[in-house]
């Protein structure tokens, strides 16, 4: 509990890197054992784990020992072993395939409507008077409650996925591009006056440059809201995909064929968005050249 | 409110424009949904569709005024908006807790962040299939899943809060000797508060949607999500319209409220944060 509160001490070890911490132990004392240096080295990278396994210990002695049905928590073998068979019976990769392509289909819809939306209310303030109003409103309503409205509307085929996801992405896009836009500072684009920019260089370098980091975090947002909204509309109304597979386990109490899925959801997930992370050090790489 | 940026207008272009018809801003947005309310109107009076799913306006307004009279729109919204305030509770006092020992102690974060952003990552509603298995299809589950959906937000914007506290403002603290109780009381949590907020202000639009998607799909007992499935079922346009009106409703009064509670509680810190542009 030492370490409570040491903030600024901690923040700076943190920022720098790791191999870092070892010579500055050698300059403020003598040289540490060689064990203990190697376990500080390591220590970042082991202690995350021992919750975890921890946890899985005692999950496994649980389902070993009976005290939990299996129907109520199936043992991790189960899990693993299903998960397995899954992958390999190739059912893991068709559903995953399915709500692969829903996703990626309603979120290059939405985001692109919202892209649109957002620059026309980022770039003029009478459209943004026109039409922010009813965005705000149609946004309030979640997903969730368009959700009953579109199934009589469109029935539950592919239509109403697609829909819901594009709406899940659309609205942080929109939001974002569009504050983004707004906030870009008044001075740089005095100073493309000055320089005589046309309106089309003064939107492709200075308005949306500057504005490019509050985009691409809409983006983020919109592709996991998507992701989210498609598990919701596959639990709800659908015959195929990751969603159904959970809510089908669930139906015949086959919890391990849940926990699969419900695994796989996460990774693709975290999958997502960790390359949409990457893709933004790329994207935005020049920023930091910049100034 | 800042400035917004004139790239439309040059001010060069501004004199020698026409000065064409337009609406006072007040009044720009209320043509997009009026016109919308009339083109409903006039596919229902001029008979554009036979659908039994193109209901009147004048059904709707009726459908509104019956359910309120009856009482049966509070007692649904009255349960929705228990269990939502409930799970949002539990939740999110979860969530200041876990994430202030997270973002205060290096070895809490070591040892559980990970899993924490682990767990983070599995879609929220996929939780649901497992917690009726755990907790039944009442409302047990129903206030677990609130709690959960509250508990991820507020922990990651309170850790983050906490730990973008600015290094000279501890070095302030400790000048003055700060204790440690002190030091948490008048430096960390003060400067990390508005991050707090934001935390707490998703949570609870988290916990709103997350309400829905419990009654969808934990379907027992009342609510207003039920209401919504209930005429989706019985195939009723005008009462799923209604049902979708008052959830927009309540997701935006709650918004106002948490916005209103941030403004208060955050007046002290001064617009000057704000403006530094």
């Amino acid at each position: 509990m030492s370490q409570t509160l040491r903030l600024p001490d901690g923040a700076l070890a943190q920022a720098a890197p790791a191999p870092g911490s070892p010579a500055s132990g050698a300059l403020t004392g003598g040289p540490l054992p060689l064990l203990r240096r190697a376990g500080r080295a390591l220590r970042p990278w082991l202690l995350p784990w021992a919750v975890p396994l921890l946890l899985l210990l005692l999950w496994w002695v649980a389902a070993r020992q009976g005290w939990i049905a299996p129907q109520v928590l199936p043992s991790p073998e189960d899990v693993g072993t299903t998960l397995v068979e899954l992958v390999r019976s190739g059912e893991m990769a068709d559903n995953l395939w399915i709500s692969a392509q829903r996703v990626l289909f309603g979120f290059g819809v939405g985001a692109s409507a919202g892209l649109l939306l957002g620059v026309g209310m980022g770039l003029s303030p009478r459209f943004k008077d026109y039409v922010y109003p009813l965005f705000k409103a149609f946004s309030q309503v979640p997903v969730l409650g368009w959700l009953p409205l579109l199934m009589l509307l469109v029935g539950i085929d592919g239509a109403l996925k697609i829909i819901l996801i594009s709406k899940a992405a659309l609205v942080p896009v929109a939001l974002n591009t569009a504050k983004g836009i707004e906030n870009v500072p008044n001075r740089y684009v005095e100073v493309a006056r000055v320089f005589g920019f046309t309106r089309w260089q003064l939107l492709s370098r200075v308005v949306f440059p500057a504005a490019a980091a509050p985009i691409w975090n809409g983006i983020r947002y919109g592709l996991t809201h998507a992701w989210l909204a498609l598990v919701v509309v596959e639990l709800l109304a659908s015959s195929e995909g990751l969603g159904f597979m959970i809510v089908y386990g669930r139906q015949l109490f086959q919890l391990d064929v849940v926990m699969a899925a419900v695994i796989v959801v996460g990774a693709v997930g975290f999958a997502l968005d960790k390359l949409l992370a990457l893709v933004e050090v790329r994207l935005l790489r020049w920023r930091r050249v910049g100034f | 409110m800042s400035e917004p940026v004139s790239i439309a207008a040059s001010p060069a272009a501004a004199p020698g424009r026409k000065p064409s018809f337009s609406l006072p801003a007040a009044l720009r947005g209320w043509v997009l949904p009026l016109l919308l309310l009339l083109l409903w109107w006039l596919a229902v009076s001029l008979g554009w569709s036979k659908s039994p799913l193109l209901v009147p306006v004048s059904q709707v307004w009726h459908t509104a005024v019956e359910q309120t009279v009856s009482g049966e729109l509070w007692r649904a919204l009255r349960s929705s908006l228990w269990r939502d305030l409930l799970g949002f509770a539990i939740g999110a006092s979860a969530g200041l807790i876990f994430g202030t020992v997270l973002g205060l102690s290096r070895l809490f974060e070591s040892l559980l962040g990970p899993s924490f952003h682990t767990l983070k990552q599995i879609s929220l509603f996929a939780w649901i299939p497992l917690l009726s298995v755990w907790f039944g299809l009442g409302d047990a589950a129903k206030v677990a899943f609130l709690s959960l959906a509250a508990f991820f937000p507020v922990v990651l914007n309170t850790f983050e809060g906490i730990r973008s506290v600015a290094p000279e403002l501890i070095e302030v603290g400790r000048v003055f000797e700060f204790s440690r109780w002190q030091m948490l009381r008048r430096v960390v949590l003060p400067s990390a508060l508005p991050s707090v907020f934001a935390g707490i202000h998703l949570g609870l639009i988290y916990a709103w949607l997350a309400t829905l998607g419990a009654e969808y799909l934990l379907v027992s007992g009342q609510g207003i999500g039920n209401t919504l499935i209930d005429g989706r079922e019985h195939f009723k346009m005008d009462l799923v319209l209604f049902g979708v009106i008052v959830v927009g409703l309540v997701g935006f009064a709650l918004n106002w409220l948490a916005s209103q509670l941030e403004h208060r509680l955050l007046a002290w810190r001064g617009r000057s944060v704000a403006q530094y542009e």
